[in-house]
């Protein structure tokens, strides 16, 4: 197998390190990231090859930070490219597509993509304990993993989560810590820990390797687009990592030669009651203010992003657009996917959606434009934001006459309801 | 005196301590108070001009000082300052 990766780089002064559980330059504090040996990977990489890689996203291991096979999370990824005809039509968009991880394996969120990479890394580096800080997705894929793969686990979530994401980090046994605070207050408190123990905390000293997890999503889209990079994408931001590493991973494709151009243009989604980015890009700063985060779209809460600074430069790069939703968009968002596409989204898609909704309006995604939406959660996961939106069932007695007559069907069943 | 949390990549200039004590009336200062003890640590933490970095994050009683009023943050006897570079997660 070839060497793939150089080194970690500094994003801002550029110093290199080793490929080692670290993720801040020691000199000006900027994020790590990896660096490839894309000249020795495009003699190897080909779409055949990949086409004829696994189903899942290993097939594109030639662009993943570890350096043997992957041993954790071997079905994660290559999830349904829907084409949305009816949400397209009801848009006024000719070619739109879900890309849709909210049927990803085995947490139902596209963090098995990061978890797969982050945990392969993580036991190549040497470790027995993972751990990491999360708005919920990320602790259950952390925690479903750490138990399939015999790793001690420790999560760390913010008190007020959804039941569905609390549960379904208990079932897998983790330690569950749930810090009285938001996530901002848990990130904190986790870098803090990071630097204490020797674990692996995925998105913190692991975090060079696990964020590249993300860029399968990129990968798949323009493989399942047969080949071809989409003109707009739409992506829900929290960190803000999601975008920068789509863009990134667009862009390798074309660096790799598998495609010959990319029209596409980025547009990062947001809740109004946790807008940092969006807001900073729409008053054309650079630099953006933290904020605390209130709104319905819990996995999307982080006031301070990491990459925030990254997804404003890369958005500008590409003259792509970013946009809030208020709730009670976001809960429309998740009924127009639903009843359209039948896909049921979390919060994270409610505001993915309404944004796209948003952007279709303003003009900046066109109709013609070929257009991808990110839906990167589960809808069962997030119940409490549409409990009292979708309505009660028909109560009925358990005769056909009480059928009939609630639905006001003549004997033959000719239905006037 | 206040209490400031030293992270990793900053300890060898701390004589490997992860927690010092020191003075000053707001962040800046206690910042300048730190350099004369631990020679180096203000160019780590700012820049040419003087501004924090963009990716340091200074928390007072676990507030980020962004909320409070940066670097004129008003310090007081017994207050905790925390340094965290580069923020991740997400």
């Amino acid at each position: 197998m070839i060497k793939k990766m150089k080194a970690l780089v500094c994003r801002e002064c550029g110093k290199e390190y080793p490929t080692a559980a670290i993720h801040v330059c020691e000199m000006c504090f900027g994020p790590l990231e990896v660096k490839y040996n894309y000249a020795d990977i495009k003699n190897t990489i080909s779409r055949k090859k990949i086409e004829n890689g696994p189903p899942s996203m290993w097939r594109y291991i030639d662009l993943l930070p570890i350096e043997g096979e992957a041993t954790v999370g071997q079905h994660a990824g290559f999830t349904p490219m829907v084409r949305a005809k009816n949400l397209g039509a009801f848009l006024g968009l000719d070619e739109l597509y879900i890309k849709n991880d909210t049927v990803n394996h085995p947490t139902l969120s596209f963090k098995d993509r990061v978890v797969a990479v982050a945990l392969t890394r993580a036991r190549e580096l040497g470790f027995e304990t993972v751990a990491c800080a999360s708005t919920g997705n990320l602790a259950n894929s952390v925690a479903a993993h750490a138990a399939a793969a015999g790793m001690g686990c420790y999560v760390f979530i913010p008190g007020d989560l959804e039941a569905a994401k609390v549960l379904g980090n208990l079932i897998y046994k983790p330690n569950v810590v749930e810090v009285e605070g938001n996530y901002d207050d848990v990130n904190r408190l986790c870098s803090e820990i990071a630097a204490e123990h020797r674990w692996a905390f995925v998105n913190i000293n692991i975090r060079p390797y696990y964020a590249e997890g993300s860029k399968t999503l990129a990968f798949e889209t323009v493989e399942q687009l047969g080949w071809r990079a989409p003109d707009q994408v739409v992506v829900p931001m929290a960190s803000g990592s999601l975008l920068t590493k789509i863009w990134k991973g667009i862009n390798e494709m074309r660096t790799l030669g598998l495609i010959d151009r990319v029209p596409t243009k980025l547009n990062g989604a947001q809740a109004e009651g946790c807008s940092p980015i969006s807001t900073a890009f729409k008053a054309g700063r650079d630099f953006f203010k933290p904020v605390k985060p209130k709104t319905i779209a819990k996995s999307l809460a982080i006031g301070n992003p990491a990459d925030g600074y990254y997804a404003l430069k890369a958005t500008a790069e590409c003259k792509g657009a970013m946009e809030a939703v208020t709730d009670e968009e976001v809960v429309e968002g998740i009924k127009l996917l639903a009843q359209t596409e039948g896909i049921f989204a979390e919060t994270a898609g409610g505001v993915t959606i309404g944004v796209l909704r948003k952007l279709v309006k303003q003009g900046a995604i066109k109709k013609s434009d070929v257009t991808v939406a990110y839906i990167t959660g589960n809808g069962l996961k997030t119940q409490e934001a549409v409990i009292d939106a979708v309505g009660r069932p028909v109560r009925i007695q358990p005769s056909l006459v009480s059928f009939q007559k609630t639905f006001k069907m003549g004997k033959n069943g000719g239905s006037d309801a | 005196m206040i209490k400031v949390r030293i992270p990793t990549p900053l300890r060898p200039l701390t004589k490997n301590q992860g927690e010092v004590e020191a003075t000053g009336a707001n962040i800046a200062e206690i910042i300048e108070n730190l350099n004369s003890s631990y020679s180096g640590l203000k160019d780590r933490l700012c820049d040419e001009k003087g501004e924090l970095r963009r990716f340091v994050n200074i928390y007072v009683n676990e507030e980020d000082i962004r909320f409070l009023k940066g670097r004129d943050t008003v310090l007081k006897d017994g207050d905790e300052v925390s340094i965290v570079p580069a923020i991740a997660g997400g």
